[in-house]
């Protein structure tokens, strides 16, 4: 398991955390719960966590699949610097938020899936990953045209090696031209 | 198309036959418990909240029977095999068993996601009840405790816990939230990105299902959902909830008693369990038996073919197997399409270096090829899969291989070849058109070589019209191209050292199809395609547009290979 990129899967354990504790904060708010403040706080971190894990990062090695309409997220998420890029920040902040989650039922799902997703993420930490945003490629994969093309020709166009220009005395109606001598074979 | 319709219809009967089975569970089951009278007083507290969780709950019971039996390979493929009388249809789906298996975990994770949050519900109802929060009637339930004549209804006991803590100290409690997330580190793990990025952490954590099944076998022994049990004499609830001080004093009206239901889910899982325990045995049966290199070839561009010998193995075009091999990894089993055809006395894998496994492999051959034998002791899986005998029924075939895809077509085109040499009578097809759509041949240089020896085979015996194939590389630059404009008088192409030239870029589908269709115009023509589903949807347009209506002109059949 050498090439493994921890942060790939604890991004997807991240999402699904914070849709955990995102729901569990509506039932215990909808559904009135004893403390439902911590439910209240659950939405909140819920929302907060799926922002944050939406936007994929860029693989080291591979090709990136992005999530529909990430662009935005990972322009939001790019602008924190360091504070997104690195994944020990990662883990302990979801290692912070997930705390709350454990007081009340509703929401201790989420508490425990944040807690393990924090838990990959040192993981990935720990290995030196980073996070890189996806962004789009460049358009001018293409070399530019130079401005050269714009004037005329310089040279004549390339032209197939002289033995070949030369009329051929066995195919006299191919030829481009009507030669005013007789044409011989070259004998030396 | 009748085989195409036929197909898609059975995969589809599958589904519709399988919906009809979960909504009819849960709506029967939502009923029993949301109507029926020994749930009065449970409904009482707990409102349609406990219907919500119990109909879930036996859905769930129904799917996670079905979860484990898609993926029993080799028992599939001995029922595979003995339904070998009763069509194709039939066994084609039973290939589509991971569609299945994924289709079935997606409702067990709806499913738990409605359970959990109706018995969240369940417990905060069950504690305020317990508090005294809500009516007398309520409050008198709840009190009840198993002591003497009384057995409790509410399992929350004490004044004193939270919802939390009952959780916590509750066999269903504890069991429902590791099995739960068991199922959520499953379902993280199992996206495409990292299944196909990252095989063994998909694989690793995907055996947490026997944590799941363990979990789930034992969740419901604590017995905490309560129905009103038959007492002598009846305690009618209807006609003693208003009279909660007479209880037990008056004769219409005794002490209600309470029990808990026998836990069932047992019952729908063990059968696949051992049906599954059974399959685990298999492999490791067959991965004992010994298999044995008659041929190690180097080919180039980092790809290795491994011909092996097993005893009583047996295969079909197409098929793939897997393979391990306990020096790279103990627990590891890849899958490898099958690259020779069934008429050999061996069958052979071409692999390519991809990941951590098969680059292990590929280095490991460097060593002396005695120590590689010996030390590299492979265990081989299957076969399984899609057997394309389609293949031979069709008097013309189109086949169409895109990049990594043209590997089953090895094993077919060898087989076609060997059929038509030896006139097998089970062998229809007269014509084969051949497209290759890759990248850069780079890879496939041992293809580009057996189609050579394909060619110069049918040459030597006056057959060069059998197979036409074009090959068209999408990934060529500038230096492609000139190479190709200073060489351009030579016979053979200089990409592939094969007759027929290259062509750059994706194929015009249009002209294929009226070429074929030009130099076949009475024919039955069956499309194959192994590549990405964009082109599927492409050829089968295609199909149907090029079919004519008339049924004495050519028709084209398409047929979409999962390999």
């Amino acid at each position: 398991m050498g090439k493994i990129e921890w942060a790939m899967w604890a991004n997807e354990q991240a999402l699904a955390a914070g849709l955990i504790l995102l729901t569990g904060g509506i039932v215990g708010v909808a559904g009135q719960f004893r403390d439902w403040e911590f439910a209240a706080y659950a939405i909140a971190a819920g929302v907060f966590v799926c922002l944050l894990e939406y936007p994929r990062g860029k693989r080291n090695k591979g090709t990136s699949v992005e999530r529909t309409g990430q662009y935005c997220f990972t322009v939001c998420v790019k602008s924190f610097g360091p504070l997104t890029r690195n994944y020990y920040v990662r883990a302990f902040l979801h290692a912070a938020i997930c705390v709350p989650g454990g007081f009340i039922l509703a929401t201790v799902l989420g508490c425990v899936c944040l807690g393990i997703a924090s838990l990959i993420y040192l993981a990935a930490a720990i290995r030196g990953e980073q996070w890189e945003p996806i962004l789009p490629r460049k358009e001018s994969a293409r070399k530019p045209v130079g401005e050269s093309i714009k004037l005329p020709p310089q040279n004549p166009p390339p032209r197939p090696p002289a033995e070949m220009r030369r009329k051929r005395a066995e195919d006299l109606e191919a030829a481009a031209y009507v030669n005013p001598i007789a044409v011989t074979a070259n004998d030396d | 198309d009748p085989a195409v319709w036929v197909m898609t219809s059975s995969w589809l009967d599958l589904q519709v036959v399988w919906m009809a089975i979960n909504i009819f569970l849960f709506l029967w089951f939502y009923f029993f418990y949301d109507l029926g009278d020994q749930f009065f007083y449970t409904r009482h507290i707990l409102g349609s909240a406990l219907a919500w969780a119990r109909a879930p709950a036996a859905v769930l019971n129904f799917n996670c029977l079905l979860i484990l039996l898609p993926v029993c390979r080799n028992l599939l493929s001995l029922i595979r095999g003995s339904f070998m009388c009763c069509g194709r249809t039939m066994r084609k789906q039973l290939d589509k068993n991971i569609s299945f298996h994924k289709l079935v975990a997606y409702m067990i994770g709806l499913m738990t996601a409605v359970h959990t949050i109706a018995h969240f519900l369940n417990v905060e109802w069950y504690y305020n009840s317990r508090l005294g929060k809500y009516d007398d009637l309520s409050m008198a339930l709840s009190s009840l405790d198993d002591s003497g004549n009384t057995t409790f209804l509410n399992p929350i006991r004490s004044t004193t816990t939270t919802p939390t803590l009952l959780v916590f100290t509750s066999v269903a409690g504890i069991t429902g939230v590791i099995i739960t997330l068991s199922l959520i580190l499953i379902i993280t793990s199992s996206m495409e990105v990292i299944r196909r990025s990252y095989f063994e952490v998909f694989w690793f954590t995907h055996h947490l299902f026997i944590v799941f099944f363990a979990g789930l076998v034992i969740h419901g022994a604590g017995r905490i959902v309560r129905s009103q049990t038959t007492t002598n004499p009846l305690h009618n609830a209807t006609f003693c909830k208003d009279r909660i001080d007479d209880w037990g004093k008056i004769q219409e009206c005794p002490v209600p008693q309470f029990a808990g239901g026998f836990p069932q889910t047992w019952m729908w899982v063990i059968g696949p369990m051992i049906l599954y325990v059974c399959e685990r045995l298999l492999r490791f049966i067959r991965y004992m038996q010994t298999v044995k290199y008659r041929k190690i070839v180097i080919r180039p561009s980092k790809v290795l073919e491994l011909q092996l010998v097993k005893n009583g193995f047996k295969m079909d075009v197409g098929q793939y197997v897997f393979l391990n091999c306990p020096a790279i990894s103990q627990l590891e089993w890849h899958p490898f399409t099958m690259t020779s055809a069934p008429e050999e006395d061996f069958f052979s894998v071409h692999i390519r270096s991809v990941g951590d496994w098969t680059q292990k492999l590929i280095m490991d051959k460097d060593k002396a090829m005695q120590d590689f034998c010996d030390k590299l002791k492979m265990g081989v899986d299957g076969p399984f899969g899609t057997a394309s005998e389609d293949v031979f029924d069709y008097e013309v075939a189109m086949l169409v291989g895109a990049g990594i895809g043209v590997t089953p077509f090895a094993s077919i085109l060898k087989s076609i070849w060997y059929k038509f040499k030896d006139s097998n009578p089970k062998l229809r097809t007269r014509k084969i058109y051949f497209y290759w759509l890759c990248r850069e041949t780079h890879a496939f240089e041992w293809f580009a070589d057996l189609l050579q020896l394909l060619e110069r085979e049918m040459e030597e015996r006056g057959m060069g019209s059998f197979l036409t194939y074009k090959l068209y590389l999408t990934g060529w630059d500038q230096s492609h191209a000139n190479h190709v404009m200073v060489h351009a008088d030579a016979d053979t192409d200089v990409v592939t050292g094969l007759k027929q030239k290259t062509n750059y870029g994706r194929p015009n589908w249009d002209k294929e199809f009226e070429q074929v269709r030009k130099e076949n115009p009475t024919s039955v023509v069956g499309t194959f395609l192994c590549g990405p589903a964009v082109l599927a949807t492409v050829l089968s347009k295609k199909c149907v547009k090029y079919t004519d209506v008339d049924p004495r002109k050519t028709k084209f059949y398409f047929n979409k290979e999962n390999f």
